[in-house]
């Protein structure tokens, strides 16, 4: 049986060749940083939770002290690009396209025909373990097809992880401060507090709630990513799906794309609405939000509505 | 009742604020939650290290990295702002009608990074609306000017947050199965990201309204 385990040898090999390029670089904060996270995708599973809680601390620390750096990998020109597109056209965009594909209609074909029954796949896996099988099959597809140097798709690769450095791992470890709020029991004092200003029984006034503590928080930190888990462990988990037996994939799913909503909102949310405001060299630094309003504000009220509907009406 | 533990929302709410590293900012917030909560920092370090290993599969989607970075490295962004800047002939509002399209269903289809201020919305998708704008308009005012390149960086924006997560293996979705996983609600990535299409359609809706409304305004005010 295929399961979660071979994907992380995968990462992780991913992650090793990285740590060795950057090496090789004398980056050595770059090669550290994911050699780490190598360690944790091939061991992480046999080390104790001592072990991998110290290796978090480690990861941090070197995110912390500033010892990711960007890379410029060898790579090919701007003028050879320009040709190179020109030439090949948009095949260019078939070998991404491998990727959804084969995660989509494996997963179709997985559930729906008697292959499931084959085992092959470990229980509600399947979907992100095609995922990894369409990344390889579309790798293959684009070295048979471009005949990059060999070490082309590590370089061009690692060019794309160091650019993205530490916020790699931001919505895992996000993941994980969910976990320790649930463990501190963080939700049921929330919950505790918002049982009491919300009247009881009202299903839709929970909901209401919920995204605007969805939005809210996320204007506050400027991101969804950071929402998520406080106000999952706060009202979503033990309120809308516990207490009124909502439909958890409507409020867990829509309940992000409220925060998103919030995301359109704030000038904490700095790399979307102030960068390009600057970029574009526009007077009103806050240019971008206002436009945005007449979007996010009707949206949120619609997800709002996607929710109690799907959530709740349609569910029981 | 104990209500000490919220100060770890606390830190992260600041720490976000004051712009500190961000993953020092989490740890910090988990550590801080745990040892308010009456457990001892090893136990606390322990749970963190066992919920960060359980979660890995959030951070498994950046093997798609090689596929494509190789794929830009012959020409990807430079084929996708052929596209963008083909969409030209149009007015401002059909423009930017099609780019929220071209973006929501690329992003939808796990390419995010195809669009973007810096790669497409500078270079290409501000200055065509704006010319799209004058080509109807006549000539216009510094500010409706402004406004005009203000949403073309909104439509990237309403693009990219509205259609990435109808893509499951993305880093959101992911932490939503991950949050609801510990909690004891398992879910697959395929159930939560076909909840984000009714949002992606009505995003499409009203963003369209509004970019071609404005487009109408801006008619209007120059009459």
């Amino acid at each position: 049986m295929i399961t979660y385990e071979w994907l992380y040898v995968l990462a992780g090999a991913a992650f090793a060749i990285w740590a060795a390029l950057s090496a090789r670089d004398r980056r050595w904060g770059n090669a550290a940083f994911w050699a780490l996270l190598a360690v944790s995708f091939f061991f992480g599973s046999h080390l104790s939770d001592l072990a991998n809680g110290v290796l978090v601390l480690a990861l941090v620390a070197i995110a912390g002290l500033g010892g990711l750096k960007r890379s410029d990998p060898p790579t090919t020109s701007p003028q050879e690009r320009e040709a190179l597109a020109e030439r090949l056209g948009n095949k260019l965009f078939l070998p991404a396209l491998i990727v959804p594909l084969t995660a989509v209609a494996g997963t179709l074909l997985y559930n729906f025909t008697p292959l499931g029954e084959t085992g092959l796949f470990e229980a509600r896996r399947e979907t992100l373990i095609l995922f990894g099988i369409g990344v390889l099959a579309a790798l293959a597809a684009t070295c048979l097809w471009l005949r990059p140097p060999l070490l082309g798709p590590a370089e061009e690769g690692r060019r794309l992880i160091d650019s993205i450095g530490w916020a790699a791992i931001l919505p895992q470890m996000l993941a994980a401060l969910g976990a320790v709020f649930a463990l501190a029991g963080v939700g049921d004092i929330i919950g505790g507090v918002a049982r009491g200003l919300i009247p009881e029984g009202s299903v839709f006034l929970t909901v209401v709630v919920f995204a605007v503590g969805m939005a809210g928080f996320t204007m506050i930190m400027g991101n969804a990513f950071a929402a998520f888990p406080v106000m999952a462990a706060a009202i979503g988990i033990p309120l809308l799906i516990a207490e009124d037996g909502g439909r958890p994939a409507v409020i867990g799913a829509v309940g992000m794309l409220a925060g998103f909503c919030g995301t359109l909102l704030t000038p904490m949310a700095a790399n979307f609405n102030i960068v390009p405001a600057a970029l574009l060299e526009l007077k009103d630094q806050n240019a971008v939000i206002r436009q945005q309003v007449g979007t996010a504000v009707p949206l949120w009220v619609c997800n709002v509505l996607i929710i109690y509907v799907g959530g709740f009406l349609l569910w029981r | 009742m104990n209500y000490w533990p919220l100060a770890g929302i606390a830190i992260v709410v600041l720490g976000f604020a004051l712009r500190f590293n961000p993953l020092l900012v989490v740890v910090s917030a988990a550590l801080a939650t745990g040892v308010l909560a009456g457990l001892d920092l090893l136990s606390v370090v322990e749970a963190l290290g066992k919920a960060f290993n359980d979660n890995r599969y959030i951070s498994v989607t950046w093997i798609i990295l090689p596929v494509i970075g190789l794929l830009e490295r012959y020409g990807l962004q430079q084929r996708a702002r052929a596209v963008i800047a083909g969409m030209r002939g149009a007015t401002m509002g059909r423009l930017l009608v099609a780019y929220l399209a071209f973006r929501q269903l690329a992003s939808a289809l796990g390419m995010k990074d195809i669009g973007g201020h810096p790669q497409a919305v500078r270079p290409l998708v501000a200055p065509m609306a704006e010319a799209a704008a004058v080509k109807t308009h006549g000539d216009l005012p510094e500010e409706d000017r402004d406004r005009i390149k203000a949403m073309a960086a909104a439509t990237d924006n309403v693009g990219l947050f509205f259609g990435e997560d109808i893509f499951f293996a993305i880093a959101s979705i992911l932490l939503i199965q991950g949050v609801f996983e510990a909690a004891g609600y398992p879910l697959t990535p395929l159930e939560l990201s076909i909840w984000a299409i009714p949002t992606a359609i009505v995003a499409f809706a009203i963003h369209s309204w509004r970019v071609l409304a404005f487009d109408r305004r801006l008619g209007r005010a120059g009459q």
